[in-house]
């Protein structure tokens, strides 16, 4: 049938945030090639999830409900998925950019012969014309993506292979439900058909998973910092203003690196990609890498000492000064001021 | 306990952390020269897990594996100088242009040629790509498990291996019998030093290329010490069809390349004095964009 494969993660009874904007995506693809969407998901526990996917614009779900299958182990997970995709021959399968996206999309790739590109923050559709063989290509999925550090981005193309395989960033597409009470049918993959013991020669011996404290990517509004904050004790200064404000605080990889600031508040390339109403940069000198990570926020404010940071270029307001000075007087006069 | 005999997949890369302004041609492309070749920083992660595998387990053997132009060699002979005991260069101008798939393809009919493992450990990405995509299609080539974003070996009883994996929301204790193919995480002990002895004893080491202009005193030299040679391989040493090899071998095609430009916007320059904050703060309040 041709149609828009999306491995969704499923955990704890939860659908991973990226698979449903995968969805969303996969969705207004398959409207311009005039095919469906398709889900896979495999896990167990999976009562309900057709009435949580089928408002995504979803028309078919294949779903492997097996104990086996949770938590995700690599090979049982490729092998039925293998299977689905020989047999339904997709044009596009995509996937989340997540650990285990990017464990078991390689590991497909590899099995079908097809090409996979990684880490996509935007997927298109259009053509290409390859002129030394002659052909014209139509309706290929340009998988977008930034390379070398983060200082190009490329357009990568399978004009010859099928399915077009792409894993997508967390964050960089939209999540929307396209209709309450849009209906697809859900298969049942007969799981013990297709696994055999070989498929669990990896056994979990213990897990430990956090939920996600912090939600960057969906504030409205962030102060983040970068290495020119200084040290973890002046990040304290972010912390205040993002209270009074309502915002959250995110940092540069910099920041991250010098252990001013958690891990999972990182922004930019290789963290999360945010794009909030204002977006306050403390101290942040604006690496391509983190530029491609908050480049789309609304508005900008740049404080920092260098005028000639180069964040400052894509900043609204940009203060030159220090952060511990600017932090206290931008609560100063916000507290002030609202009253 | 019998020795594990590992091989560990190490790739020269361009150092895109450290990107000058020179880095990039008038074009939008990439200029190469401009970058310092460096070992993979992910791939001295598993090359510092294969050696404490060794330490742990006597009579162990490590092997690096390595695809790229010639002087790719250098990173064979970094391994050695920290504790590897042999590795191969694979290296011939059919694999120009080789994507994940081509490339895993290479490696592992170079590692079907080598034959013999236990235990193969790679770097979970290389900073040039970024792609993560080698490691796991290289054990989906040779059929075998994969363990990806390990941290650390924990333990090892015979056949069976315990690995610790760092994945995004917490970490993982997975247990598996070789052979299997493990990538290595940043997160994971930095590679340990170069070895002085070893140094010294490997600093001559070289491929059958590098040794073309070799003067006569170092082929004397290589004649009473055969550890110096490093082997080489091209695509007559190990059994490939050429169809997928190279750019023919890549599915994947670059369609466009884009230099990153971020609209430049008209920005308003403020001093940090209690007036031009104040002033700001109202204007942020009054359209509402905080408050």
């Amino acid at each position: 049938m041709n149609n828009i494969f999306v491995y969704c993660e499923f955990e704890d009874g939860q659908v991973a945030d990226v698979s449903l904007e995968l969805l969303t995506k996969a969705r207004s693809l398959a409207d311009q090639l005039s095919c469906k969407v398709e889900a896979v998901v495999l896990g167990s526990g999976l009562n309900g999830i057709d009435k949580l996917l089928f408002p995504y614009g979803v028309d078919v779900i294949h779903l492997g409900d097996d104990k086996r299958l949770s938590p995700y182990l690599t090979l049982p997970h490729s092998t039925l998925l293998k299977q689905v995709l020989e047999q339904e021959k997709p044009q596009i399968a995509l996937f989340g950019a997540t650990s285990v996206g990017r464990d078991l999309a390689p590991r497909i790739a590899s099995a079908l012969k097809v090409g996979l590109t990684a880490d996509c923050t935007s997927l298109e559709i259009g053509g290409h014309s390859d002129k030394k063989a002659n052909i014209e290509y139509e309706n290929l999925l340009y998988q977008i993506r930034p390379a070398f550090g983060g200082n190009i981005v490329a357009t990568i193309i399978n004009p010859e292979t099928r399915p077009q395989l792409a894993t997508v960033r967390e964050g960089v597409m939209k999540k929307e439900i396209l209709r309450e009470g849009y209906k697809g049918v859900v298969k049942k993959i007969d799981t013990d058909k297709f696994l055999s013991d070989a498929d669990f020669v990896v056994k979990i011996i213990e897990r430990h998973m956090e939920n996600k404290k912090v939600n960057i990517k969906n504030a409205g509004i962030i102060v983040a910092g970068g290495y020119g904050v200084g040290s973890k004790a002046n990040f304290k200064l972010l912390f205040d203003l993002a209270d009074v404000l309502g915002a959250e605080v995110g940092g540069s990889r910099a920041a991250v690196d010098a252990g001013f600031v958690e891990h999972e508040r990182q922004i930019g390339q290789t963290g999360v990609t945010v794009r909030p109403k204002l977006y306050i940069a403390v101290g942040i000198s604006g690496q391509i890498q983190h530029r491609a990570g908050m480049a789309d926020s609304a508005m900008v404010i740049s404080i920092n000492n260098d005028r000639q940071a180069p964040i400052n270029q894509i900043a609204d307001y940009v203060i030159v000064g220090d952060a511990a000075e600017v932090l206290p007087k931008l609560i100063k006069y916000y507290k002030k001021n609202s009253k | 306990m019998k020795g594990l005999r590992i091989i560990v997949l190490a790739k020269q890369v361009p150092d895109t952390r450290n990107v000058g302004k020179d880095a990039m041609k008038a074009d939008g492309t990439v200029n190469r020269a401009a970058l310092e070749a460096i070992f993979n920083p992910e791939d001295l992660n598993a090359l510092e897990q294969a050696l404490r595998v060794k330490d742990k387990v006597d009579g162990s053997t490590i092997t690096i594996l390595t695809m790229g132009p010639g002087r790719a060699a250098e990173v064979i002979r970094e391994g050695l100088y920290r504790g590897a005991d042999n590795g191969f260069l694979l290296t011939d101008r059919k694999f120009a242009g080789s994507d994940t798939l081509a490339t895993s393809y290479a490696l592992s009919q170079a590692i079907r040629k080598i034959k013999d493992f236990d235990v193969i450990f790679a770097g979970r990405q290389a900073i040039d790509g970024d792609t993560a995509q080698v490691g796991p299609q290289v054990a989906e080539k040779l059929g075998i498990p994969q363990i990806t974003y390990a941290e650390e070996v924990l333990d090892i009883k015979g056949k069976e291996i315990i690995v610790k994996r760092r994945l995004e929301r917490g970490v993982e204790v997975v247990s598996v019998t070789t052979p299997v193919l493990i990538t290595v995480h940043s997160s994971a002990a930095d590679c340990r030093p170069r070895n002085a002895k070893l140094l010294m004893k490997y600093k001559h080491a070289r491929t059958i290329t590098e040794r073309q202009d070799a003067t006569e005193d170092y082929l004397n030299l290589y004649q009473t010490r055969p550890y110096l040679n490093i082997d080489e391989w091209s695509t007559a040493d190990i059994v490939v069809e050429d169809e997928a090899l190279g750019l023919s071998g890549s599915p994947t095609k670059v369609k466009k390349i884009e230099n990153v430009v971020f609209k430049a916007k008209e920005s308003k320059v403020l001093s940090p004095s209690d007036v031009e904050i104040d002033e700001l703060m109202k204007e942020l309040i009054e359209n509402h964009t905080i408050g």
